[in-house]
Parts: C-alpha cells; sequence; structure tokens
C-alpha cells in the first residue's frame, strides 16, 4: 500500500499544483465569504479538512461495496452527518467563534470541492492514496483560507490573528498583532474577497509558472 | 471485484450500515452538545447583562432572576423571551429585557435592553445581529457610540412620537448608510419600553414569586 513515487506526487498534487480553490476553483462561496480574519479562515478551513478527510477515506473503503449508481447518495449521507456534527460540536466548544462563523459551518456540506473528492478520487483509489489526497485537499483548502484571510484581515482590519482567543482561548489573546497599516474597509466587504482572490489567483499563476506545470489543466476535475 | 452492474444487495448493506453509523453519529453529538450550546447561550447573555446595567449597579451582587415572557407585538418574536430582573434584597434594581429588532437588514437582531424602576434605558447593546459590514455594524459598541444615544431614554422623553430616526421625524439619529437598521433598534427600543410601561408591576410580582419559590426548602 507505500504510495510509488508519482502517486505520492499526484496524491500531494491538491495542496498546491491543483488546489481545489486556487487551482481548479471550487468551493469559493465559503472562501470569499467568511475570510474576513485569518482566524475565521483557519477554523472554516480546519472543519472543511477533517469532513474531506473522514468522508473521503470512508468512500473510498467502501468503493467495493457500493454500485456506481449508490455512491453519490451514500457520499451525500455521509458529508451530511460529518458536518451536522461539526456544527454542533463547534457550537458546543468555539461558541463565539461558531457566531462570526454563522450559516457557513453547515454548508461545507454544499462545498462542491469536497463532493468531488469524497466522489472521484474514492471511487477509484486505494484508501491510503484518498486519505493522502483528501488530507492534501483539506490543507490546500487551509491554505487558501488563510491566505485570502491574512491578505483581507491586514488590509481591512489592520490586524493579525485578531480573534484568536476564539479558537485557542484567553490565554492566546497576546499573539493578535496590531499592524499601523490598513483600515480599507473595502478589504472586509464582499468586494474585497474577490480583489483578494483575484490577487491570490496571479500571485499562484506567478509562482507555478516558475514551477514545472502540472499535467491537469487547472478547472479540471479529476 | 463486483460486476459492472454491480452488487444490489452489498450496496444496500454498505449504505444502510453508513446511514446507521450517521445517524448514531449526530445522535452522540448531539447529546453531548445540546445542553453545552444551551449554557454557552445563557453565559453569554449573562454575561453581558452588567453591560446594559447603569454604571452604580455595574459589578454589584445583585439577585438575577429569569422570567420568559411572550409578546409579540412588543418584544419582536413568538418565541419566549428571557427577561432578566435584578433585584437587592427584594427591591427591584434593574430590568433586562433579550428583546428582538425583527426587521434587521439582513436578519432579526438580538438586542439586550436594561431598563431602570422608573421607566428610563440604561444601556442597548446588540448581541447577535448579521447587519452589513462596514455600515449596520456600527450598531456594535465595539464599532461605535450610536447605541449609546439610548441611555437615560424614557417614554416621556423624548416624547412618544418623537422615538424614531431623524429621517421620520424622530429624535435619534440614524447611522448613515443603514437607515434600516437603525430604524429596527428604535422601534424595537420603543416597543420594549411599552411592554415594561403595562407590565412593571406584573413582572416584578413574578420575579418575587419565583425568587421566594427558590428560596423555600
Amino acid at each position: 500500500m507505500t504510495p510509488t513515487t508519482s502517486s505520492w506526487h499526484e496524491a500531494t498534487a491538491p495542496l498546491w499544483r491543483n488546489n481545489m480553490a486556487l487551482a481548479q476553483l471550487l468551493g469559493l462561496c465559503p472562501l470569499l465569504a467568511v475570510t474576513t480574519t485569518v482566524v475565521n479562515g483557519v477554523a472554516l478551513g480546519l472543519a472543511s479538512a477533517v469532513v474531506v478527510v473522514i468522508a473521503s477515506t470512508t468512500m473510498s473503503a467502501l468503493k467495493r461495496a457500493l454500485t456506481p449508481a449508490a455512491r453519490l447518495a451514500v457520499a451525500l449521507t455521509l458529508l451530511v452527518a460529518l458536518v451536522t456534527v461539526v456544527d454542533m460540536l463547534t457550537q458546543a466548544v468555539f461558541y463565539d467563534l461558531h457566531g462570526s462563523l454563522g450559516i457557513f459551518v453547515p454548508l461545507i456540506v454544499v462545498n462542491s470541492g469536497l463532493l468531488a473528492h469524497a466522489e472521484n478520487v474514492a471511487s477509484r483509489r486505494s484508501v491510503a492514496f484518498t486519505f493522502l489526497s483528501a488530507l492534501a485537499t483539506g490543507l490546500g483548502f487551509l491554505l487558501a483560507f488563510i491566505a485570502l484571510g491574512a491578505f483581507r484581515e491586514i488590509v481591512g482590519h489592520g490586524t493579525l490573528l485578531s480573534g484568536i482567543e476564539l479558537l485557542a482561548g484567553e490565554r492566546s489573546r497576546s499573539l493578535t498583532i496590531e499592524l499601523p497599516v490598513g483600515g480599507m474597509l473595502v478589504a472586509i466587504l464582499p468586494p474585497g474577497a474577490f480583489f483578494g482572490m483575484g490577487l491570490l489567483l496571479a500571485l499562484r499563476n506567478r509562482l507555478s509558472r516558475a514551477a514545472p506545470r502540472d499535467a491537469t489543466p487547472p478547472g479540471t476535475l479529476r | 471485484m463486483a460486476s459492472a452492474e454491480g452488487n444490489w444487495l452489498l450496496t444496500g448493506v454498505a449504505a444502510a450500515a453508513v446511514a446507521l453509523a450517521a445517524f448514531y453519529a449526530v445522535h452522540a453529538a448531539y447529546d453531548w452538545s445540546d445542553e453545552r450550546i444551551a449554557a454557552n447561550e445563557r453565559a453569554r447573555v449573562v454575561a453581558r447583562l452588567n453591560s446594559v446595567l447603569e454604571p452604580a449597579l455595574r459589578g454589584r451582587d445583585l439577585t438575577t432572576t429569569r422570567l420568559a415572557v411572550v409578546d409579540e407585538e412588543h418584544l419582536g418574536t413568538a418565541a419566549p423571551v428571557d427577561v432578566f430582573v435584578l433585584t437587592d434584597r427584594g427591591a427591584p434594581m434593574a430590568t433586562v429585557f433579550a428583546a428582538v429588532a425583527p426587521h434587521g437588514y439582513n436578519a432579526a437582531i438580538d438586542l439586550l435592553i436594561g431598563v431602570a424602576p422608573i421607566g428610563t434605558v440604561t444601556g442597548v447593546r446588540a448581541v447577535r445581529h448579521r447587519e452589513t459590514q462596514g455600515l449596520g455594524d456600527a450598531i456594535d459598541v465595539a464599532k461605535s457610540d450610536w447605541m449609546l444615544q439610548f441611555d437615560s431614554k424614557a417614554l416621556t422623553a423624548p416624547a412618544l412620537e418623537h422615538w424614531a430616526i431623524e429621517q421620520d421625524e424622530g429624535e435619534f439619529d440614524a447611522i448613515s448608510g443603514a437607515t434600516v437598521t437603525s430604524r429596527a433598534v428604535v422601534t424595537a427600543v420603543k416597543n420594549t419600553l411599552l411592554y415594561f410601561d403595562a407590565h412593571r408591576d406584573e413582572l416584578y410580582t413574578r420575579a418575587a414569586e419565583a425568587a421566594a419559590a427558590t428560596n423555600e426548602p
């Protein structure tokens, strides 16, 4: 079951080369909506990562038992249950943080990127490959969430890691950094999400032009 | 490997197993989190009670009695609204309403409204809202002082017909760019004062009875 070098390369592609949000442009709704601060982004990114790892790995383990026609229904059942559980647990443990994420925790269930992964990769690949690839997908999302959250928080609020105490407890409050810049309100408003996303895509394209291109063109479902 | 059509019996068993596991997982998560969520919600409201009391009362050891009242017309929701009556050795010192402004711009706004026994407002805070960032969210005292204009207002000051925003010939400032939000909050505070005016003695009696009931063995 040890992945070979090339399948390792392929399984980790969603982390950066074939990042769901930045290369395939999937699951953008929560990405654009909640990334007003880094902490919000981290919270939703982590929640999405947990969901996709469990859902995809389980789907991969079940792939021989399920006929193709039933696969989507089972994947949805699994996603709905997982997201409901994550939603209730975050409300119980991180109540105030849940308040600032609002509707977007329950909406993880309709993140097209996660469903695509649980359906496409899990139905064709081994459990180990799927697990690794799901982890890369989740972390890739997290990366996009953090990058966009940091940009918008710095430009819009002039802070970094504000609200960290909601995630990591009262003692971490001192990690919040006040910057002498910022206050450009537009960065926090919805249009700012699109500006930030555009800059992020430009940056990614710039960086990946230097590196060898992935064989899969962006936007291709795998 | 299953045939091209697949094995429907196996699929059924697997799907049923997933559904059953999903059911139990959700059930267990609900069991574990339900009371914690309710406790979090109460704690958040109680922690903020102090913020709507008059400064002299903040931090004093008052007895807090929670009542639930229903009055959709005045308190903004058909659901029971928490009303906290704060007493000092039986004497009512303040009443705090967890009232709702139902016509916020994006959704209903949950408010906390403190009222002194003589009927003046001692403080208003938005405890949960979905108002637009940068515009309507100025109702949050962390963002602007707009909410503070209600302090020490009463049904007679300004007169009842002036309990509205400037645009509606009232005496209250509106947040620029957030007329709907401002109107919703002013109306909710006015309606809560009307409710208090009509039910003050009833609230105090109920609070005294509830306090007596908990003190008896």
